[in-house]
């Protein structure tokens, strides 16, 4: 059974400090949906609204179409992974994974039955005797989410589970929990710092900032169309320019950003809002996005080039552009050789569909 | 020999650490700490407690051998036939079992009391209440049991209280009933429970709590599988320690215990000072000893509490 949750404008407020300012979405049923955002951001107290620690100030949270108002976290069909997954560590494996059954008065064959069947799902079998600190970090967030799921929740809610694992294991947890999810075919709501993850794994992602949600949408949406100046510069890397309106119609923006030429930026019929002509605007164009080009080439601008860091597949290139520093990546083909002229001067430009122009907003700090 | 190494290893691994003038000093007055003032102590009474009770002259004498006598006085009484000592017998029981009335009673009321400084208040208001609790046991032992002497008395202020509002007619002899010696033993060690299971509990991660709430525990349950098994060392160690000077009390039974009421310390005081047999006053403070220990380690047993749990 899945159930949707839905978030009716939903505000929390702390002593002179709003916390989530008016978040409204649906999560549909068997959704992977996360939250991304920095620390503080408000995406942790959202979690701990729909798990129901926390009573929000104002607004309604539905799981499955019944008001949670007032329902405690113990009578909410939602489990909840700590980020430092909380397991009783005087209790073996197998109790803790029936530890949802215990409390609800299951009998003890009947418990161990259970265990024994998610240990074998979690690919742990036989391992129900051991203690806690005699499990890895892997194993330990797989008993995690075994004991999660021991009452067949209909929503788990999982706040940074990853943070704690190391760079290899995050990744293999990835697929893991992503084909965990689609085996037991629950709403796993995610909430993290980390937009690799969030990207990776999720059918949706909310970014926060600042108790506000910035957009909702898919992986691809977020990095390629982002909402905001938020949403882009958060997200993946991204060289931002203020500049101001100058011209704009059908097909494209054009902005002076301080480069000595007006750059370009397509409009497409998704973009959302966008600036006025001689409003003060950002415009986005991704490390990835810059190339070099011929001198003279629209959209293009002279730079300087800085410094290269070689990364094997990439190499990264720090440019000054006018008062302007900007990264450019390009995929390293093995021939080698400077891509800028003997004088350190190369020309870089863009194609106008990938840059991005919004309205002038908050950065997000590096 | 194989102790000896251990011993070496240990002094060898406290030189590295805090250099030699500091490891001797640590050494030094634990040592006579331990030896001088615990172990050299009681060894003393156990031999004064197999010895007749002589005078000066003739301590050291051919008459000073050793005997069983006082303890069997505690079993039989200085009767011959094959009656028991039921007087002495009946008073360490009753001792016994006010001591565990007194400790359980500290233990229901100070549990809330630990759990809400370590989790429920900030870390300002948790250390007003510390203060709070701490601040009354600057005034000295007796002086509180006298206190409690004149709070209970037949014009104290609870008698005023309860008849001004009506709860009782006449005063209630509170000292006679004992209520008064319950009180001011429960009250005396109060801090020896809750700093031990507040510094249980405090160590109890928090996601713990909300953890077995999301998966369905009650309030209740949260307490009986989460936090009693985590803090049970501490529970443990507050309960040994509130047992065990409970049981060993001296100043609040004479001061505040009824008339009626003997305490098992009294007996032994008595035996020292009034009886001038110090001897039967050694075995018997060794009987108590002994006793309350097995007690303390029969109940750990079968709470299933390791004696290393309640240092922790």
């Amino acid at each position: 059974m899945t159930k949707e949750v839905s978030l009716d404008h939903v505000w929390v407020e702390f002593e002179n400090f709003v916390a989530v300012e008016d978040a409204n979405l649906t999560i549909a049923g068997g959704e992977f949906f996360s939250f991304l955002g920095p620390s503080g951001c408000g995406k942790t107290t959202l979690l701990r609204c729909i798990s129901g620690f926390q009573e929000p100030t104002l607004g309604r949270i539905r799981i499955g179409n019944h008001d949670m108002k007032g329902v405690g976290p113990n009578r909410r069909p939602t489990a909840l992974i700590f980020q430092n997954l909380a397991l009783f560590p005087l209790r073996s494996v197998a109790d803790n994974i029936a530890f949802p059954l215990e409390v609800r008065g299951v009998e003890k064959r009947e418990r161990r039955r259970r265990a024994d069947e998610l240990l074998e799902m979690i690919a742990l079998p036989g391992q129900g005797d051991k203690r806690i600190d005699e499990l890895s970090g892997g194993q330990k967030q797989r008993v995690a989410i075994a004991r999660a799921l021991a009452v067949k929740p209909d929503i788990l809610l999982l706040d940074e589970p990853l943070s704690a694992l190391d760079l290899k294991l995050r990744q293999h947890m990835r697929t893991e929990l992503r084909a965990i999810q689609k085996q037991v075919g629950l709403t796993f709501i995610y909430i993290t710092h980390d937009q690799g993850e969030a990207l990776t794994m999720s059918d949706r992602v909310a970014v926060m900032s600042r108790g506000k949600i910035q957009q909702v949408a898919d992986s691809r949406t977020i990095y390629d169309r982002p909402a905001t100046s938020f949403v882009a510069s958060f997200v993946g890397e991204n060289n931002a320019f203020a500049g101001t309106v100058l011209a704009k119609d059908g097909q494209g923006i054009t902005i002076d950003a301080g480069l000595g030429v007006p750059l370009v930026a397509a409009l497409r019929a998704d973009s959302g809002v966008t600036p006025a002509v001689g409003e003060p605007c950002h415009l986005f164009i991704r490390p990835e996005a810059l190339v070099p080009m011929t001198s003279g080439s629209p959209n293009s601008f002279e730079a300087r080039l800085v410094k290269e860091e070689f990364e094997g597949h990439m190499r990264h290139l720090l440019l000054q552009a006018g008062e302007h520093q900007l990264r450019m990546s390009l995929v390293n083909n093995g021939l080698g050789g400077s891509v800028a002229g003997a004088d350190g001067r190369l020309t870089v430009g863009f194609v106008p569909e990938l840059a991005v122009a919004l309205p002038l907003g908050l950065l997000a700090s590096a | 020999m194989k102790d000896f190494l251990g011993i070496r290893r240990f002094f060898a691994g406290l030189v590295e650490r805090n250099g030699l003038a500091v490891s001797l000093y640590l050494t030094a007055a634990v040592g006579i700490w331990i030896f001088l003032l615990i172990i050299l102590p009681q060894l003393t009474m156990f031999d004064y407690s197999f010895h007749h009770n002589l005078p000066p002259a003739k301590v050291g004498g051919p008459e000073d051998v050793y005997t069983l006598e006082h303890y069997r006085y505690f079993l039989r009484g200085s009767g011959n036939g094959s009656a028991y000592n039921v007087l002495d017998m009946s008073v360490l029981v009753r001792t016994l079992v006010a001591a565990i009335f007194v400790t359980v009673f500290d233990l229901v009321i100070c549990y809330p009391v630990a759990f809400m400084l370590a989790k429920s208040s900030s870390a300002g208001r948790a250390r007003l209440m510390v203060l709070a609790l701490i601040v009354p046991y600057w005034i000295n032992e007796i002086l509180r049991a006298f206190a409690f002497r004149i709070l209970f008395g037949s014009s104290g202020v609870i008698n005023e209280f309860g008849m001004a509002v009506g709860l009782w007619g006449s005063p209630i002899d509170f000292i006679r009933e004992d209520v008064a010696l319950y009180a001011g033993l429960a009250y005396a060690y109060i801090l020896l429970m809750i700093f031990p299971l507040y510094n249980a509990i405090e160590s109890l991660d928090i996601n713990q709590l909300e953890a077995a709430r999301d998966m369905g525990a009650t309030r209740l349950q949260v307490h009986t599988k989460v936090v009693i098994p985590y803090a049970k060392p501490g529970i443990a160690s507050g309960s040994t320690m509130v047992f065990m000077l409970t049981a060993g009390a001296l100043a609040a039974p004479e001061i505040l215990g009824g008339p009626s009421n003997l305490w098992f310390t009294q007996i032994v005081y008595q035996w020292f000072n009034s009886g001038g047999n110090w001897p039967r006053g050694s075995a018997y403070a060794m009987i108590l000893l002994v006793v309350c220990i097995a007690f303390v380690l029969l109940t750990m047993r079968l709470f299933k509490v390791s004696i290393g749990a309640i240092g922790r």
